[in-house]
This record gives C-alpha cells, sequence and structure tokens, in this order.
C-alpha cells in the first residue's frame, strides 16, 4: 500500500492522533514554561541554588526518555493515567533548555543598564519586568523552541506507556515491520517540529524587543 | 546636602577601597572628584545613592544618614547619569526619559510635557528623536537622553560618573558648555567624576582630588592653579603638555 494512499484511508486516526500529540506537546510545553522560567530567575537571585535546579534539569534530560516514563509508572496519582505521565515526563524533559536559556538571558543584560536602572530607584521587580526580562526574551525564546522541538520528538516515544499520540503509528508499524505505518507517524511529527521551530523562531525575531529597528 | 563623614568602605573585607574619607558637598555647587582610575572614585558615587553601603562612616544626604533612608526613595531623589551604558536599548528615547515620572505614576499628560521640556532642555528635538531608540543615536545624542532623564523627576541632586568620558573631543567641548549653563540655571547639587583635569577645571565650583581611597584635598579653581602640592602639580603638569 503506498503512503499517501495510507494517508487518505486513515486521515481521521492520522489527525486525531496528530490532535492527541499537540495536546500532549502544548500541555508540557506550558507547564514547562510556567515552571521553568521562575526557576530560571530564582537562580539569578540566589546564586546558591544555581548548582542544585540547573543539576536536577540536567539528570533528568539524561534519564532515557523510555526508562523515564518506565520509573514514573508506579507513581500514584501520575501513574494513574497514561497522558498524565507522559506529559509529567515531557515537563521534565523540557526543563533544561528553558531554565538555563532564562538564567543566561537575564545574567547577559548589560551590567550597566541594570546599574542604571537600580541607580534610577527602580526595585527589584521593576527592573526584572521592564528591564531584565524584555532584554532576555530574545535568549529565553530561544530556550522553549529547542524545548519544544525535542519535546515534539519524545513525545513519539510515549506512546509506549499507552499515552496516544503519533508514536501510536510508529510502535504499530515497527511491530508490523510495516515502513508505511512508521512514516504516518514520523511524517507528521517531523512536520510538527519543523512548524514549532518556525513559528517559535518567528516570535523570537519579533517579540524580542532588542531586535526592533 | 551630601556630606561624607569618616567613610571607609572595603568591599572584601581585607583591603579598603576607601578609608578616611571625608567631604562635603554643598547645595547647588559642582564638586568633581578627580583622580586616577581605579583610585575609588566610582565607589565614593555608589556610596550615596547606596548602590553600595559604607563599611564604616556616614554618608549623609540632606543631613539624614543614607542607612536610614529608604533606598529606592533615596535613589529617585538623586539623578544618576554613567558613562555611555545605561540608556535601557529596548525603550525609545521618550520612554527613557519618562522612566522615573512613570515609576512614580505620574499621569500621561504631566508626563509628556516634561518629557518634551526636557529634551528641549539638552537640545534634542523632540518630534524628530522622540521614538527612536539608543542605538539610533550618536554618543553625544545618547549623553544627552542620559542627562535628560536623570533630570526628569527633577531631583535635587545629581550623580555623575565620566558623564561624557567616551565622547570625542569635538562633542565632549560642546557638551560641557551646555551642561555650564544648564547648571548654572537649575543649581542643582553634583557630584561629577572625571580623570580629565581639564574638564574638572571646566565644569568644577571645587575639585576634589582623590588618591588611592583618599582625599587629597579639595581646591577652588584658583587653588587649584596656584597650590604647591606635588598631587596638584602633576595635573597642572598634564594641563601645560596640552596646551
Amino acid at each position: 500500500m503506498g503512503l499517501l494512499q495510507f494517508f487518505y484511508s486513515n486521515r481521521a486516526e492520522v489527525w486525531s492522533l496528530t490532535l492527541e500529540h499537540l495536546w500532549l506537546v502544548g500541555l508540557s510545553m506550558l507547564l514547562a514554561v510556567a515552571i521553568g522560567v521562575p526557576l530560571g530567575i530564582v537562580i539569578t537571585r540566589r546564586p546558591i541554588l544555581n548548582k542544585p535546579i540547573l543539576g536536577t534539569a540536567n539528570v533528568i534530560q539524561t534519564i532515557p526518555s523510555l526508562a523515564l516514563f518506565g520509573f514514573l509508572l508506579p507513581m500514584p496519582w501520575l501513574g494513574d493515567r497514561a497522558a498524565r505521565l507522559a506529559i509529567a515526563a515531557l515537563t521534565g524533559y523540557a526543563l533544561l533548555p528553558i531554565i538555563r536559556n532564562t538564567y543566561t538571558g537575564i545574567r547577559s543584560v548589560d551590567p550597566g543598564v541594570r546599574e542604571a536602572a537600580r541607580g534610577m530607584g527602580m526595585t527589584d521587580w521593576q527592573l526584572l519586568w521592564h528591564v531584565e526580562l524584555p532584554l532576555a526574551m530574545g535568549v529565553i525564546l530561544a530556550g522553549v523552541r529547542v524545548a519544544t522541538v525535542i519535546t515534539v520528538g519524545i513525545a513519539t516515544i510515549a506512546a509506549a506507556i499507552g499515552a496516544g499520540g503519533l508514536g501510536e503509528f510508529i510502535f504499530r508499524g515497527l511491530a508490523m515491520v510495516d515502513n508505511c505505518v512508521i512514516l504516518a507517524g514520523a511524517i507528521p511529527a517531523a512536520v510538527m517540529a519543523l512548524a514549532a521551530d518556525f513559528l517559535l523562531g518567528w516570535a523570537e525575531r519579533h517579540l524580542a524587543p532588542t531586535s526592533r529597528s | 546636602m551630601i556630606e561624607f563623614r569618616n567613610v571607609r568602605y572595603s568591599p572584601d573585607g581585607k583591603r579598603d577601597t576607601i578609608s578616611g574619607f571625608n567631604l562635603k558637598v554643598e547645595s547647588g555647587e559642582t564638586l568633581v572628584l578627580l583622580g586616577q582610575s581605579g583610585c575609588g572614585k566610582t565607589t565614593t558615587l555608589k556610596l550615596v545613592n547606596r548602590l553600595i553601603e559604607a563599611t564604616e562612616g556616614d554618608v549623609l544626604v540632606e543631613g539624614r544618614p543614607v542607612r536610614e533612608w529608604d533606598p529606592i526613595r533615596l535613589r529617585r531623589r538623586i539623578g544618576y547619569v554613567i558613562q555611555e551604558v545605561g540608556l535601557l536599548p529596548h525603550f525609545t528615547v521618550e520612554r527613557n526619559i519618562a522612566l522615573l515620572p512613570r515609576l512614580e505614576g505620574w499621569a500621561p499628560e504631566r508626563t509628556r510635557q516634561r518629557v518634551e521640556e526636557l529634551m528641549e532642555m539638552v537640545a534634542l528635538d523632540p518630534a524628530k528623536f522622540r521614538h527612536r531608540y539608543p542605538r539610533e543615536l550618536s554618543g553625544g545624542q545618547r549623553q544627552r537622553v542620559g542627562v535628560a532623564r536623570a533630570l526628569a523627576a527633577d531631583p535635587p541632586i545629581l550623580l555623575m560618573d565620566e558623564p561624557f568620558g567616551a565622547l570625542d573631543p569635538l562633542t565632549r567641548a560642546g557638551i560641557q558648555c551646555e551642561f555650564l549653563a544648564l547648571q548654572a540655571r537649575l543649581q542643582k547639587t553634583i557630584l561629577f567624576v572625571t580623570h580629565d583635569v581639564r574638564e574638572a577645571l571646566i565644569i568644577g565650583s571645587r575639585i576634589a582630588l582623590m588618591e588611592s581611597g583618599r582625599l587629597a584635598g579639595t581646591y577652588s579653581r584658583a587653588e587649584f592653579m596656584n597650590t604647591d602640592e606635588p598631587a596638584v602639580a602633576a595635573y597642572r603638569e598634564v594641563l601645560r603638555i596640552g596646551d
């Protein structure tokens, strides 16, 4: 059976698995940003936390993804639902680039600018909100972009624990030794990764204030 | 207005960058801190707006020790201009100047008028420059914006750290003249840091000479030109070569 034909005759399933995949990735990224950016900010303020936080995120990222899904399986609340577990694991993977880029972005703000802002009487919050975060925005978004592309790929493995997504096709295809089925999962996932890369790259160029001319 | 009483500052608890420092800046005068790089001029300046805190002794602003001031309130009463950097690169000229009025919650109309007034004061055409970003300005223009921003909330005190240091000699001479005219009108209390003796003589109503963290002496222009002290004589020597 040809690839196009397979896509056509299974379009409903391709579509629903793509949406499922998108949902897994989207929710994980929202969580990762909601956790990672504040943590990145915290370690610019409390350097003592730098090593433990970046270290933990680093360790999470080095665990092979299939193993991480397996480790989380016996967890009380997480193990109840496969999607819940997959989102927790994917969030964990996305954290490192986001925390690291938030930290680096803020640290690379010109110290002269920071000192002038403080010298003018900005509070720490005002400094963060009006100066550091806007100036670090490009770097932070670059981190979100890397994390998103990685997450789209890793999310295919979530199918191994029954969390759904485009990995379903890939695992099914592997079991059936049918390249068509594998590609039915791999191609939409690759397209999704490219689209995310493009969109976030665009956001990076247009939302980061320093690149405005 | 600003007073240093026996101030010592040691960043690491071992070596003193400032010690035995006594100085009084009178209301309405421009006191220039003159000294070589690394002699503690900038540190002295930062002690005033509490960007750093004295290890020993007191710095008084308006008769009150700075450690008793709320640092944010203190800094908003003191304009701060530093060399080259310091403008927020992601803000337009207008927003840079309006920084403090906005933080202080001024009405938009009042802020807009104040920005216009200040831009005219520092000879920048509001219509032309208001919406530009700092990197679209020349060094001299950036420095004018820096001065306008420091003056925005009409602070009684200005701290200036080599504000004209990065400018070419001609631009610098021009902006120094304008600065003098402006100061004659505004009568702010100014503590001005420079390593350039020529600038010190042009700008300063008094000159305080610093040497490795200590005050070597304060002089009026005439005293500076006539004293026999070797430290001052060395600076005069530089002037002679320049002539």
